[in-house]
């Protein structure tokens, strides 16, 4: 099985959002990058079917040189070749087209994505990638079994789960739940020595169009004064509630 | 030209987030003057739809349709888009329809934006608002592409009623039917949905074990309130990961929130910022927590937590 896990490069959870230069852009200063936790989910996984199965794992991003560092350790953490689409993302439009036409390329059997990435949050690269080359698509993916050439999925729905099946190719949206989080790997140093020697290329990309541009930021209002109400006093909060946010 | 809304129910009851996207729809024909046509999947209690003032009611009744299939739901959508010439289509923000959208939006050629939090403040070119890095922040964006899908944001525009005499059509419909195949849907019955909730209580370490959740679930049940819980919670098995609520786990957009023993680190503030009213109670008056909430008590969930049960169900049994 030839499995292909896309990575968006993101930043850390912990960041704090700052814009500049008029709040049109993203600053990037003191921003630790990572890879998309819901990618790491489903890499994590992948690595589970390598291990037990022999799959055979591609890591791919598109963005421009900076993403390298995640790539290599996609590599350390598993994975056995890295790609790298080197154009900017700019758009979810843009950046499923260029990874349409590098997995029509390579047969893959199963694609992962995340669910949506932690910055972005737009949700729609795999379903775009999957309408494009006519794939099974199943997202907040939180179960994935293989036999053979059949798929057994569990996604999460409003209050419960669904299973679904179907043969491969398969692409899916995966999120926490498909792995625990203490099964995420820290590359050892084994592992990163062995990235070294593993197979990184760099694929120019077409120019492909957007649909869309983000050109201004903002960030929330902070909140106004908290009211405190003593433990021993509670019929005030209960009025608080009912009276002034109207809520119960 | 119309404005199309896809409107989602289940067993025969709308969801309250379609009649938002209805609002919606119906505030943006008023921008650029369009026909409103709602497009419904085997329901057949169509009336509730009137009160938010749809022109059309699509309902379209099929049996191979009965369960959910995003990429067969997509190309339904898609046919009918293209039958009314559908400019601008209208969903909510829930697991379905943002699973289906994306599949949607190469049927049609179209822009998907999704987390959709204004109506436009431009319509040429068309810009609207969304929320972005996981609620940390919203952006401007600038849709350029003839053909437009918006997801709405739970709670961002509200409902809005304005009555109306719609026509309502029963088309045939063609589709091509997925390979893909629904084998089972396990859904708690008796526990309300984070996405479906209007309050949510949530909790944290500071409740020190899954056994003591009794007194979250007390309170939950007064309130008709879904349970939610923080990251360190889920990742300890503590509760299922379907609770967890941040940055990667789920968005909560709710009309009241109550976190109790939850410090409030960045990744579930993230996660909670969208919920209109939030109230926190933790014993450690530094708890990052206080300073996004809107009310506070400083003090021992154990007492806290069952007292205010029992004066909410007093408050309660009086106005009623």
């Amino acid at each position: 099985m030839k499995i292909l896990v896309c990575i968006s490069c993101v930043p850390d959870t912990t960041s704090k959002i700052n814009f500049k230069n008029n709040d049109t852009e993203f600053d990037n200063s003191q921003i630790q990058y990572i890879i998309n936790p819901n990618d790491e989910f489903g890499l994590t996984r992948a690595v589970w079917f390598k291990e037990n199965d022999g799959a055979e794992i591609d890591v791919v991003s598109v963005g421009l040189d900076n993403n390298d560092q995640i790539l290599r350790k996609a590599l350390a953490i598993g994975a056995d070749s890295a790609f790298r689409i080197n154009q900017e993302a700019l758009d979810s439009f843009q950046v499923a087209k260029l990874l349409s036409a590098h997995i029509s390329n390579n047969n893959y059997d199963l694609v992962i994505a995340g669910r949506e990435s932690i910055d972005y949050n737009g949700g729609m690269v795999p379903g775009i990638i999957a309408e494009i080359l006519n794939f099974n698509y199943v997202t907040n993916c939180v179960g994935l079994e293989i036999t053979d050439s059949s798929a057994e999925i569990k996604r999460e729905i409003e209050g419960g789960v669904e299973t679904l099946t179907c043969k491969l190719p398969l692409i899916i949206g995966a999120q926490k739940g498909l792995v625990e989080e203490s099964d995420l790997k820290i590359p050892n140093m084994r592992g990163i020595m062995q990235a070294r020697q593993k197979p990184f290329e760099i694929i120019q990309g077409k120019t492909e169009e957007t649909k869309t541009k983000t050109f201004k930021f903002e960030k929330p209002e902070s909140n106004k004064e908290i009211k405190l109400v003593s433990p021993d006093n509670l019929d005030e909060l209960i009025q608080y509630l009912h009276n002034e946010a109207k809520v119960i | 030209m119309s404005i199309l809304v896809y409107i989602e129910s289940n067993q025969n009851q709308i969801k309250k987030s379609s009649f938002e996207s209805l609002s919606y729809a119906k505030k943006l024909s008023k921008l650029i003057s369009l026909d409103v046509i709602a497009v419904v999947i085997n329901c057949s209690e169509l009336a509730p739809l009137s009160d938010f003032g749809p022109d059309k009611i699509i309902s379209i009744n099929e049996k191979k349709l009965e369960t959910f299939n995003a990429h067969n739901y997509a190309d339904v959508i898609s046919n009918v888009s293209k039958s009314v010439s559908a400019k601008n289509i209208i969903i909510s923000d829930s697991i379905n329809c943002k699973y289906l959208a994306s599949l949607l939006s190469v049927k049609l050629d179209a822009a998907f934006v999704s987390n959709v939090v204004s109506l436009p403040n431009s319509t040429n070119p068309f810009v609207v608002k969304r929320s972005t890095f996981s609620n940390k922040a919203f952006c401007d964006i600038e849709i350029n592409s003839e053909i437009r899908i918006l997801s709405i944001s739970k709670n961002s525009i509200g409902l809005n009623e304005n009555k109306s005499e719609p026509i309502i059509i029963n088309p045939d419909i063609n589709f091509t039917e997925s390979k893909l195949t629904s084998e089972s849907i396990k859904v708690s019955e008796e526990k309300v949905s984070i996405e479906d909730a209007d309050v949510v209580v949530s909790a944290g370490r500071g409740l020190k074990g899954p056994e003591n959740w009794n007194i979250v679930e007390d309170l939950a049940k007064t309130l008709n309130a879904a349970t939610a819980c923080s990251k360190p919670v889920s990742d300890m098995g503590w509760r299922p990961h379907s609770e967890h609520v941040g940055q990667t786990g789920k968005p909560v957009s709710t009309n009241l929130y109550i976190a109790i023993g939850i410090s409030g680190a960045i990744q579930h503030l993230a996660g909670v910022s969208s919920s209109k009213v939030k109230v926190v109670i933790n014993n450690d008056p530094e708890a990052p927590f206080f300073k996004v909430a809107d009310y506070g008590i400083v003090g021992d969930a154990f007492e806290v937590v069952p007292k205010l049960n029992e004066k909410l169900k007093a408050f309660q049994a009086e106005n009623n």
